[in-house]
């Protein structure tokens, strides 16, 4: 078959994601304030005795769950862009585009601002997974919403489902503004860091909890993938080829709801990595979901270790909110490959 | 009710009545195609010719009336079962995203192992005469590149399958040039003659003339002639029906051409 040019194939492309992934995850093990030898980490990892307490301490205790909770985070930001690009046929769709993640930071925010008094009994009863809980819950309720409004006859309908998730947006965001309006000095800088998005926190405690919703979603992807393919012909023609449109548009925005809920809830408002990276890689692969999903996983995942690692490192020992450094990199990235390449 | 024909005709429309937005689309619709037969669905703009490839694709609910597939209600038929015996090309279709032609193709066989689909796809490209294209990027071929891609892609649905494949085409050839709507119409001759039923809503009458068992010619939402060419394409049907002023001439080769004929005078003056 003639390669068409500009058109990689999928084993090459995973390759050198691959190659990427880990060159990225080794950076992020071994550099920072306190940096750890290459040989250390793989003696710590073979269970060897600990040449070093404290670089043992960081490893284990610091880098390795903000790597696991990075690499989770990215790979379903990205699967879950593409699953929503491919479901409105549309590449400006984002995760945020069901509502999901406005309703996380409205939850969020509610209880970052008003966890010592408006909502102390929520605060009490879940501890230190009340910011979590509550975006996770956030999320789910404003999809569920959205899903509802666009529900017509047993049929959800798409155009629908964008509009509802626009208004629903706004009406969010205005209310994360009016309690940022009444956060005192401490709550809004959290607030910020926290609607920017940052790994700074991460333990693996955060690993627990969100890892099986994330798990899920990167795991049961795939399983759209051909679906969706035929969603790019038009939702009648996916239906004569024998899918269930609707159980369809249902597995996405579950898949969505629960992956980027989990994510968002554990790591904040990261932008950008749901929309460029299914862009980019449907340039370099094609539009096919069978190679652009798990691609995505790998890229998102890559891409947001590497953020993170610059938002750690360029003004150490302070840290950049990892949502900030995806914006400052990645907008002007992303603008470069526009320009390139005007087409698809 | 249903079985009224004695046949069992593979595709069986009764009584079908369809409204949307308020207004009568389909009209009492009575229509059936045969295996082995291909019908061409032929009718003015707004006749109704896609509201009822719609109505038997499942993508509109009929008010009432009955629409069975081999005599099963299409209401009774399993999803996946049903994208076995039903194949569908619909009027329009647009692509955001680039799948290749192979791809598009490909997804009229999601279930088929993997060499036996290549083969399937590599075979209906060629037939549709676009091998060539295999890899290009759908939405940067031409119009009618495009089209015979889309059919090679419903084709694949049904090909090979043991049992009469129902067929619904839509304008399936409304981008082609002559040379292949004629290549595409002996295609889809060879389909009706292996035993499968297809209902081609079309706008050429001299293709439907030329290749089509039956013709129904619809109007309002009804069928207003039906029968073979030669009954079908008369004069006075084109009149009372298009408003068409045209001669129609029987040709050696046993069917109708129809040839419209230019006013005396011009119809507006600027
Ligand atoms: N969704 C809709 N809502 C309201 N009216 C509709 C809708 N779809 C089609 N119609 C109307 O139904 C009538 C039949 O439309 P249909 O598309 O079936 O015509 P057609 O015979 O296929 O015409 P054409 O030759 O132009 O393709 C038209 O008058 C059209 O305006
Ligand atoms: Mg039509």
């Amino acid at each position: 078959m003639p390669a068409e040019a500009r058109r990689l194939a999928p084993k090459t492309g995973y390759f050198a994601l691959l190659i990427a992934l880990v060159a990225a995850g080794g950076f992020a093990l071994t550099s920072g304030a306190y940096p750890v030898a290459l040989d250390d980490i793989l003696r710590l990892f073979t269970g060897a005795e600990a040449a070093d307490a404290t670089a043992s301490l960081v490893l284990w205790d610091i880098r390795l769950p903000r790597l696991v909770l990075g690499l989770l985070t990215g790979a379903v930001l990205a699967v879950a862009g593409a699953l929503l690009q491919g479901l409105f046929r549309n590449p400006l769709a984002d995760p945020g585009l069901i509502g999901v993640s406005s309703g996380a930071a409205l939850a969020a925010v509610a209880v970052i601002v008003l966890g010592g008094t408006g909502l102390a009994g929520w605060s009490a009863l879940t501890g230190r997974w009340a910011l979590p809980f509550a975006a996770f819950l956030g999320g789910a309720a404003t999809t569920l919403l959205a899903w509802r409004i666009a529900r017509r006859q047993g049929q959800t309908s798409v155009a629908l489902l964008l509009l509802a998730g626009i208004a629903i947006n706004a009406v969010a965001g205005a209310g994360t503004g009016v309690l940022t309006f009444y956060a005192d000095d401490n709550a809004l800088r959290s607030l910020t860091f926290w609607t920017m998005g940052s790994l700074a926190h991460a333990s693996w405690d955060d690993v627990w909890i969100s890892a099986p919703f994330m798990l899920l979603t990167l795991i049961a992807a795939p399983l759209l993938a051909r679906p969706l393919d035929a969603f790019l012909l038009g939702e009648p023609v996916a239906g004569h080829l024998g899918y269930s449109t609707d159980w369809v548009k249902r597995g996405v925005i579950l898949l969505v709801a629960l992956g980027v809920g989990a994510a968002v809830a554990v790591s904040g408002l990261i932008g950008f990595v749901g929309l460029v990276v299914p862009h980019f890689l449907r340039q370099l692969l094609g539009a096919g979901h069978r190679a652009l999903l798990p691609a995505c996983a790998l890229a998102g995942a890559t891409l947001l270790v590497a953020a993170d690692c610059v938002a750690r490192i360029v003004v150490t020992p302070a840290e950049l909110p990892i949502g900030l450094v995806m914006a400052l990199l990645g907008g002007p990235v992303f603008l470069i490959l526009l320009l390139r390449n005007r087409f698809v | 009710m249903l079985n009224t024909l004695t046949d069992n005709p593979l595709l069986n429309v009764e009584s079908l009545s369809l409204k949307l937005e308020g207004r009568t689309i389909l009209d009492g619709l009575t229509a059936h195609v045969r295996a082995g037969e291909l019908v061409a669905l032929l009718g003015p703009n707004g006749a109704g010719k896609s509201t009822l490839v719609k109505a038997v694709a499942g993508e509109v609910e009929a008010a009432s009336g009955g629409i069975a597939i081999n005599g099963r209600p299409l209401s009774q038929w399993p999803r996946a079962e049903l994208a076995r015996h039903r194949a569908v090309m619909p009027q329009k279709i647009d692509m955001q995203f680039p799948l290749t032609a192979y791809e598009v193709v490909a997804l009229g066989r999601p279930r088929e192992p993997m060499a036996q689909r290549q083969r399937i796809v590599t075979e209906l490209l060629a037939l549709m005469d676009v091998a060539d294209l295999a890899q290009r990027r759908v939405p940067t071929l031409s119009g009618g590149e495009q089209q015979r891609v889309q059919l090679a892609r419903v084709l694949a649905q049904l090909w090979e399958q043991p049992h009469p494949g129902l067929f619904l085409l839509d304008e399936c050839t409304s981008a082609l040039d002559p040379a292949h709507q004629q290549l595409v119409f002996n295609r889809l001759r060879q389909l009706a003659n292996s035993g499968n039923g297809l209902l081609v809503a079309v706008h050429d009458l001299n293709l439907a003339a030329q290749w089509a068992d039956r013709l129904i010619l619809m109007n309002h939402g009804k069928v207003a002639v039906e029968g073979s060419p030669e009954a079908v394409l008369t004069a006075d049907n084109l009149m009372q029906i298009y408003g068409l002023d045209a001669r129609v001439i029987t040709l050696a080769e046993g069917y109708p051409v129809v040839l419209p004929i230019r006013p005396a005078h011009l119809a507006v003056a600027i």
